[in-house]
Formats: C-alpha cells, structure tokens, sequence
C-alpha cells in the first residue's frame, strides 16, 4: 500500500518536473533551434525543430559584420572594466567596514543599502544631467561609472559579509611577521575568500553584460552601443531577420551562460547567503 | 536632483528653469495618462509577484523533493533557473518571436479546442498586458526557486518526522511547518520583487514600447517617455518621485524585516 503511494507520488512529481523544464526550457531551445535555420524557414508551418535549411549562415553572418562585431566588444570593454573596478574599490571598502571602526559607519553602510532600492528610471534623469556636463556622454567611461553605483553596493555588501566570517587573527598574524595590512589583505584574506568573489564578480558580470536601460540613454552612436542594445537595434534595421536576431541573441548569451555553468554553486550559495539584487 | 527637478519648469532643457512648486505635482495627478500607468503598474506587480511565489514554491519543492535522484535534482536545477540568466533584450526578441500570428505559441495552441487562430499576442490591446506579465514570470521565478530551496534545505527534518509520527498528513505538514519556516524568505523576496518589478522597464520596452493604445504603459515606461520622447524633464522628475517615494516606502519595510530576521 505504501509503495504505490510512493510509486504514484513519483509518477506525478516526474511528469510535473518535465512540465517545469519544458516551460523554462522550451523557449531556449527554440531560440537554438530558430538561430540556425534559414530566415524564409522560421515560420514554415508546421514548425519543425530543425529541417534541411539548418546551418551556421546566420552566426557568419553576425560575426563577419563588423557593427555587430563591435558591439561585443564594447560590451567585453565595459564588462570587464566594471568587475575589475568593482571589485578592487569593493574589496578595499569591505575591508574598512570589517576591520576598522569610523565615524559615520552607520550612516555610510544605511547608505550603501538604500541606494538599492532606487529605481534606475529614477536615478537616470539626474544621470543624464550629471553625464552631459561632465562631456562623458557617449563614451564607455558613462556606462561604467552608471554600473559601477549599482554593482559596488552590492560587492561592498557581500565582501563585508565575508570578511567578517574570517577572524581578526589572521591580519594580526600576518603584521607580527612583519606584513603590512595591504599585505594581510591582498596576501591572505582575498585568496581566502576567492569564493565570494567569483560569486560578486559573476554577479557584476552578469548586471554589466546586461544592462540595457543606461546603455540606451547614454550612448548614442552604433559603435558605442553594447549587447542588448544591439539586439534589439536588429529589430528595426533588418526588416526582422530573425535568424541573425536569434543566433546574435545566443552569442550574447553565450559569456553569461558559460561562466553561470561553471560557478553556479558559488553563485547560488553567495545569493541564498542573502541581501541579493538582480 | 531628480527631486529639485520635479519642483521647476523646464528642467534640463531650459537654462534658468524657474521654480514652480507643487504645481507639477498637481498637474501629474491631473494626467489620465498617469493613472492608467499606475493602474497597469498594479496589475503587472501584483500578478508577477503572486505567479512568481506560487510557482517559485512549486519548483523549489520538486527539486527538495526526496523522490528524486540527486542527479536528476542537479540538472532540473540549471535547467529552471535558465530563464533568469538571459539578459531582457534576448527575452524580448525570444518572446516576440514565438509569439509572432504564424508562430510556435499559436501552433502549439492549434491543438486546443475554442482557441481563435493566429492571434496577435503583442499588438491586441486587452491581451498585450496579460502576455507581459506571463513573460515576466517566465523570466523572474527562478530567484524565487534558489532562495525558497535554500530556506527549504535549512528546514530540519525532524520537524516532518515528528509530525508524520503524530499523523499528519502532507498537506497539514507543509501549512503548518513549512510555510511557517518560510515565512521570513518570503516576505523578504516578495518585497524585494516587488520593488524590481515596480521599476522593470526593459522587457516591456522592448515588447510593446507601452503600446498598444498605452495597455501596457508601466510607470517606468511613462517615465522614460516623458523624458526621452517629450524632453519634458521636470514631468519626468515629478512622476520618477512619485515611484521613488514607493519605493523607498516598501525598502524600509524591507530592510525592518531584514534586521528582525537577523536578530
């Protein structure tokens, strides 16, 4: 009697559990699928998953033009600059929130939390104001600055979280040999914590990698354009060439799904640590 | 700034904007244009957030669930939380694909009965906001799922055990146990999302543009038009006040619920 149950409970849990990965799985498979096959055949009725047009034409196709090209690579540029700049201030500013008591404490760290729950469409009115007097408009440097006041809270967070789990000792041990605090923090507590950081680094990749609203407000010319703008650029030049919109959609994805692939239990284990923004 | 704005004339545009007081405010109210923002800015929130915490709990569930193999547990896991990882502009254009009157959502609908064929999902104006919701859920659940799982994994077994051996049904378990367990995870990630969602601007942008005939205006895209399309910057600060004194509203709750959680 309670083996049926259990059986029947399987049954059900297993059908459900497919049903769960079709609803999340589908449409990405059908971006996949969409991606290689050619433009006149994306609508053939009935749909088939792949058919005779299948080919990799339309990711030539985006990687050979060299606008699209470009917009990977402002997107690696202003990516890659965030998770470095971010974490080399956050990891500073996470040191003094751990280590060191100053006035104002309170204040800076109910700061640094507030400014999370601050919706982007508010701060990009003053934004654009504060970017076109300071001539950055347009540049790489107005995107990073704009992530950066979203990502650095967040990795000052976590890193301060961090550092607080690891004792006092260990710096203290490091100067008695004669190491400077840079040193104990460079040397021994960052290596520490390489976990954490892969987890704020993957984060702030990720934020940076996708971002859309500031990079539509604040670039204008096509070469300065990143990713997801630009995909959603194709929407309107190329008369929906849907194929090439779909394989330039994957490549985009590409970086993001690689590393969430190989770092996803730091990942998950930095996000359910709580305190998270995404 | 986005305050002292909401208070001038021309804002931005003008070079000695002159200070007009409430007046901005009163003539934002006055816009049904706003109001129809807000109300669909209601809607798309409340609906997100429930479907988000109804099947975020389901999905966080199957995978603490002890019939399956760990195996099968890990892959079910990278597979769910896909959604969450695509960036909005590929969810968009997804989306707007599969949606399109000849493609695959309207053939897989042909094999139910009563459905009118080739609907155009995006540009039917009763339809668009009920279509933007559903992609929103589809896109945001998976942060549900990791932080319910996580709470569901901190959840001790001895407490089902021992409520098993007193004869409690499933059922009765998960009222009286789980949710109860959960409840700090969930009312803290419900604030969160709904903050998010209050303020999500791209996916919708991206879709509709707020069209058709404003049914899916939000908020954001109100104000993101009114500075943008119309330069009308002061507007734009006045209603982006509006949204941020909500917001900020809801993040002292939030941050109250955080420090109980801790103590």
């Amino acid at each position: 009697m309670v083996g049926s149950y259990k059986k029947s409970m399987k049954v059900i849990l297993s059908i459900l559990l497919i049903l769960g990965g079709l609803f999340a799985g589908f449409p990405i498979i059908w971006m996949v699928c969409s991606s290689l096959k050619a433009n006149s055949a994306i609508f053939s009725w009935p749909p088939k998953f792949f058919d005779e047009t299948a080919s990799l034409a339309s990711y030539a196709a985006v990687l050979t033009d060299s606008s699209k090209v470009r917009f990977f690579i402002n997107s690696y540029i202003v990516a890659a600059s965030v998770v470095l700049i971010t974490l080399f201030v956050g990891i500073l500013a996470a040191y003094a929130f751990s280590r060191f008591d100053f006035p104002g404490k309170g204040i800076f760290n109910s700061l640094i939390v507030s400014v999370q729950a601050i919706p982007p469409i508010v701060l990009l009115i003053p934004y654009m104001g504060m970017i076109v007097a300071m001539k950055l408009f347009n540049t790489y440097f107005a995107l990073i600055l704009t992530y950066l006041v979203t990502t650095l809270p967040y990795c000052i967070l976590m890193m301060t979280g961090y550092f607080n789990t690891l004792s006092k000792e260990l710096d203290e041990a490091v100067m008695i040999d004669g190491g400077s605090r840079w040193k104990a923090l460079w040397g021994v507590l960052v290596p520490i914590s390489l976990p954490g950081m892969v987890s704020v680094g993957m984060y702030t990749f990720m934020q940076a990698w996708n971002e859309y609203l500031f990079a539509l407000a604040l670039t204008q010319t096509t070469d300065m354009r990143t990713v997801p703008i630009g995909i959603n650029l194709l929407m309107g030049q190329h008369a929906y060439d849907w194929s090439q919109m779909m394989a330039m959609s994957v490549l985009g994805s590409i970086p993001v799904l690689i590393f969430f692939i190989f770092f996803q239990k730091y990942f998950i284990a930095g996000m359910s640590s709580g305190g998270v923004k995404g | 700034m986005v305050i002292r704005y909401s208070f001038l004339d021309k804002a931005v545009v003008s070079k000695s904007p002159a200070f007009v007081g409430t007046e901005n405010y009163t003539e934002l109210f006055a816009d049904s244009a706003f109001w129809n923002a807000a109300s669909n800015t209601i809607i798309f929130v409340a609906v997100s957030v429930i479907a988000h915490l109804v099947i975020g709990m389901i999905f966080a569930m199957l995978l603490n669930s002890k019939y399956f193999t760990t195996r099968t547990k890990t892959i079910a896991r990278v597979i769910y939380i896909l959604p969450w990882v695509f960036t909005a502009s590929v969810v968009a254009i997804l989306w707007k694909l599969m949606l399109q009157p000849s493609g695959i959502i309207n053939y897989l609908l042909e094999f139910l009965p009563q459905v009118t064929k080739n609907t155009e999902w995006l540009s039917n104006k009763d339809l668009a906001l009920t279509v933007i919701c559903f992609i929103n859920i589809w896109c945001g659940y998976p942060f549900y799922m990791i932080s319910i799982l996580a709470g569901l994994q901190g959840i001790s077994g001895d407490l089902y055990e021992s409520a098993a051996i007193d004869g409690a049904t499933m059922t009765k378990s998960f009222i009286h146990i789980t949710i109860p367990q959960l409840k700090p995870i969930l009312i803290s990630i419900a604030m969160l999302d709904f903050i998010w969602t209050l303020q999500s601007f791209n996916v919708i942008w991206m879709l509709t543009g707020g069209g058709p005939v404003n049914s899916t205006e939000t908020l954001s895209i109100y104000i993101y038009k009114l500075a943008f399309q119309k330069l009308d910057y002061s507007m734009a600060g006045t209603a982006a006040t509006v949204l941020l004194i909500v917001c900020v509203i809801v993040a002292i709750f939030y941050v109250r619920q955080q420090k109980k959680v801790r103590e």
